[in-house]
């Protein structure tokens, strides 16, 4: 597998995702996963073997195996020897090689990121003709390139997960560098695992990729841990807090949440509004909020992690989603985990494997609004949505998704290639 | 002698409007007009107008022979009446040809049955007036909204005085009995219990037009044959559905009223009769008592008060309503007693159900049942406002009626006073100082008069 992110270091809901695939499709016992991340930690969980690309050999130096075997973070010096067995390309004239050959990443989304998709890339020729593998699979676009080209050298099946496209993030103004890697990714790939229908119908029809080879993954949650569990709510009994968290950025349409909140206000003061998370439009919402009046009733805690976002879960009497277009979007799964009751859009992908939710027109802040504040009124519907959400989302599971994306690999090992009707019916006892 | 009792139910709600918290105490407009007439007039140009025609010829063609029974919702009524005149005209004529009963059943067609004894009787009350007052007859049988049916309920028809109370024949009731029998009520003897063969209702409101079912095409024939082939001592063939299975549920171009038309026919050639309700329960000695210690209904698998009733939020909307039920008996504005009408009706609980239902629903504007929900308890929380405003709050229901009573027996003393005083004055003009009094406490008659 090829990612980019893998907890602990999270940057946002890619690394959780990951885990959960990786930790899903481990606990079958007879699937062994080898994850290729740009610079892992080296606090990574054991249960699946880490190959740190930082550290793969793209030109032959001649290195002491004494002077080298403690330096390594992921994969061992071995590994390292097996590579440098491999190289296929003189790659002398990069930029920033190191005293073993190896080109350097800075790990997470640096200004220079089209070249590190591309070393990423480079480096997968070396382990796509050093290792032995059944399938590949390459999370988000950033690693499609390095997906495409261990195709290319093996000849193995390779299936593309899309966590998110540009459509989603751009609102329809896709960037055409972009476009074009996740297009070509697309292309080549004998399976598509999109991670819900909404992004599906988006790969199919703006993609125009073939529908047979393109697959609804939806996401699933971990169970929460007892330290979570035991977060004591800290809440005002006259006060109700509802919250939006996530990165306030256009795709996540903030404006949405402080409109509705300001219609909410003009008819009743004892609810808070909080809006979690930074992003670049958080300037914009802290004006906007001002310019409408309600800023002594709306707040900024800026970003969260960790344990700060169970709290703010534990916290609160409703939480809000309004994303313009959310490919999948974790978050209201998270909460309704802690017995948040959560509003979502329609157009969140999340939205089609749920019912204990609210659903709204992201642009439809009457409804919004209207919503917000039947939660925050009406005791019944709160309780309702809490117990009733909690038994639902703690029916869906990662076990799951890695029995159903398995029925993927079997199909794409046992006979070269995808049908999403066949996936269907073989599938349709795993709820 | 086999009879068969049809029986068909009217009823439409009225469509609450999209009313957000922001129209709180500001608006208390809480219908959709344009969807009321428009789904009205399209029901009665569908399936009422032409049904009833059938049925109107099918009595005039049979001399008599062929009887049904009507029960119309108040709601239902006042919006035909409002939108759909010609239906009102077609049920009045099918009345003058006396082959046809009238039920009676809560005005509101709501659960009040499931609340509180005194609302449950006053939108009977009202809804028996108002049958008299279009059709000139006094409903003798009952039937609950959705033939909703319990010992208790059973007990409160009784007190009212009803012969007879229709509702359905389910399974987990009858066990190995067969509907086709009189029976009565265990509380009462004197209340007979007419129950719904599903099977055969069933197969024309729900599958008469669809082609995969075994029996398709159902001809009329057949359908006599059916009733004619169950044991000789079984012989009253209860059979009840909405009116509006015949061209809404049932598409007019299945022939649903060809069949109609035949079936008269083919049951006097097998020697099957058609009663009334009420013929019934004259003619038919009951055979055995009904025993329902938790209410059950003609609605859903499970034939219980499930799909208004349960979930928290369908029992929180209904506690709430039914919270302000006698203060809104007691009341006298006639506003409010036409909204409380509206709101009670069950279909507004039926939005909010979260049952995962095979057949799909319709939940109008709603789009789930939390937008339902939503919905009605921002027109609730306003009504309910309305309410409180009346009268004060902390004047509790029992002293506000009696000094409702007292300003109302006021008023009528009052007035009999003035006429008195009226009739002394025919007598002896002389009086001067008596009229000028009179005025003063005229006012406050006057008042009560017309909130009344």
């Amino acid at each position: 597998m090829f990612g980019w992110e893998f907890p602990p270091k999270i940057y946002g809901g890619l690394a959780v995702a990951s885990y959960g695939i990786t930790k899903g499709l481990s606990l079958q016992g007879d699937v062994e996963t080898t994850f290729c991340l740009p610079k892992p930690t080296g606090e990574e969980e054991k249960f699946l073997k880490i190959i740190n690309m930082s550290q793969v050999p793209v030109v032959w130096r001649d290195v002491n195996y004494d002077w080298i075997k403690d330096r390594f973070v992921g994969h061992t010096a071995e590994d390292y020897y097996r590579f440098r067995d491999h190289l296929y390309a003189d790659f002398n004239y990069l930029q920033g090689l190191d005293d073993l050959g190896c080109i350097q990443f800075a790990g997470g989304y640096p200004s220079n990121l089209h070249d590190e998709i591309n070393n990423f890339s480079i480096i997968a020729g070396v382990l796509a003709r050093s290792e032995e593998f059944d399938m590949i699979h390459a999370h988000d676009w950033l690693t499609y390139p390095a997906g495409v080209h261990a195709k290319m050298v093996s000849g193995k099946p390779l299936c593309i997960h899309v966590h998110a496209t540009d459509f989603d993030r751009s609102r329809g103004k896709v960037n055409p560098t972009v476009y074009s890697i996740e297009k070509n990714g697309m292309d080549h790939a004998d399976c598509i695992m999109c991670v819900s229908e909404h992004t599906r119908q988006t790969v199919i029809h703006q993609y125009h990729q073939d529908p047979r080879k393109c697959v609804a993954m939806h996401n699933a949650v971990y169970p929460l841990s007892q330290e979570l569990l035991d977060i004591v709510p800290n809440k005002n009994p006259h006060e109700k807090v509802v919250t939006y968290l996530g990165r306030i950025t256009m795709q996540k349409g903030p404006e949405y949440f402080v409109e509705a909140a300001a219609k909410v206000l003009q008819r009743t003061r004892n609810i808070r509004f909080c809006m979690a998370g930074s992003g670049d439009m958080m300037n914009a919402m802290i004006h906007l909020a001002a310019e409408r009046g309600i800023a002594d009733r709306f707040h900024f805690p800026g970003f969260q992690k960790g344990r700060q976002v169970y709290e703010a879960y534990k916290n609160s009497d409703v939480f809000v989603m309004p994303s313009v277009s959310e490919p999948f979007g974790i978050a209201p799964l998270e909460a309704m985990q802690c017995g948040c009751p959560s509003i979502i859009s329609k157009q969140s992908g999340c939205g089609e494997i749920l019912d204990n939710v609210i659903k709204v027109d992201y642009w439809d802040i009457d409804a919004l609004a209207d919503a917000m504040y039947s939660v925050c009124t009406n005791e019944a519907l709160y309780e309702y949505l809490s117990e009733e959400g909690i038994k639902e989302v703690d029916r869906i599971t990662w076990e799951k998704v890695g029995l159903r994306i398995r029925e993927c690999y079997n199909q794409l090992c046992g006979r070269g290639y995808f049908n999403n009707d066949d996936y269907l019916e073989a599938v349709k006892d795993i709820k | 002698m086999k009879t068969i009792c049809l029986y068909f139910e009217i009823h439409q709600i009225v469509h609450l409007r999209r009313y957000r918290f922001f129209d709180i105490g500001t608006d208390h407009y809480y219908y959709d007009d344009y969807a009321n007439e428009s789904s009205i007039s399209d029901i009665a140009e569908r399936s009422y107008v032409p049904a009833l025609t059938t049925l109107l010829d099918m009595i005039k063609s049979s001399n008599g022979y062929f009887k049904v029974a009507f029960s119309l919702s108040g709601v239902g009524l006042e919006q035909l009446e409002r939108y759909a005149p010609q239906v009102v005209e077609l049920l009045q004529e099918i009345n003058k040809t006396g082959c046809c009963e009238f039920l009676a059943e809560p005005y509101s067609h709501g659960l009040s049955s499931l609340a509180n004894e005194e609302c449950f009787r006053s939108d009977v009350d009202r809804m028996c007036k108002k049958i008299k007052q279009v059709f000139g007859k006094t409903p003798k049988v009952f039937r609950n909204s959705s033939l909703i049916y319990s010992d208790e309920i059973a007990a409160q028809v009784a007190a009212m005085g009803f012969k007879g109370v229709l509702t359905e024949g389910a399974k987990h009731i009858l066990g190995w009995k067969s509907p086709h029998y009189l029976y009565h009520a265990n509380v009462n003897p004197n209340l007979k219990v007419l129950l719904r063969d599903y099977k055969l209702s069933d197969d024309i409101s729900l599958r008469f037009s669809n082609p995969s079912w075994s029996a398709y095409p159902l001809m009329a024939g057949t359908y006599a044959d059916w009733i004619a082939q169950t044991p000789a001592e079984e012989e009253v063939i209860n059979i009840f559905m909405e009116l509006s299975a015949l061209g809404i549920y049932q598409p007019l171009s299945s022939n649903i009223l060809e069949f109609f038309k035949a079936l008269p026919e083919c049951a006097r050639e097998r020697g099957i009769s058609f009663s009334t309700p009420s013929e019934v329960i004259k003619n038919y000695k009951s055979v055995d008592a009904v025993n329902v210690p938790y209410p059950m209904s003609w609605v859903d698998e499970e034939r219980d008060i499930s799909s208004w009733l349960g979930n928290t939020m369908q029992r929180e909307a209904f506690n709430k309503l039914y919270s302000v039920g006698e203060r809104v008996l007691i009341g006298l504005d006639k506003r409010i007693k036409q909204d409380w009408d509206y709101l009670q009706a069950s279909d507004n609980f039926r939005f909010m159900t979260t049952k995962q239902n095979k057949v799909g629903m319709d939940r109008g504007i709603y789009d789930s049942p939390y937008d339902a929900f939503t919905n009605y308890m921002n027109i609730l929380g306003d009504f309910i406002n309305r309410v409180n405003a009346l009268y004060p709050v902390d004047i509790d229901n029992e002293e506000l009626n009696a000094l409702l009573t007292t300003i109302k027996n006021q008023g009528e003393e009052i007035e009999a006073l003035n006429k008195e005083l009226e009739k002394i004055k025919g007598v002896a003009p002389a009086a001067e100082e008596k009229p000028k009094k009179a005025p003063a406490k005229k006012a406050p008659a006057k008042k009560a008069k017309k909130a009344e």
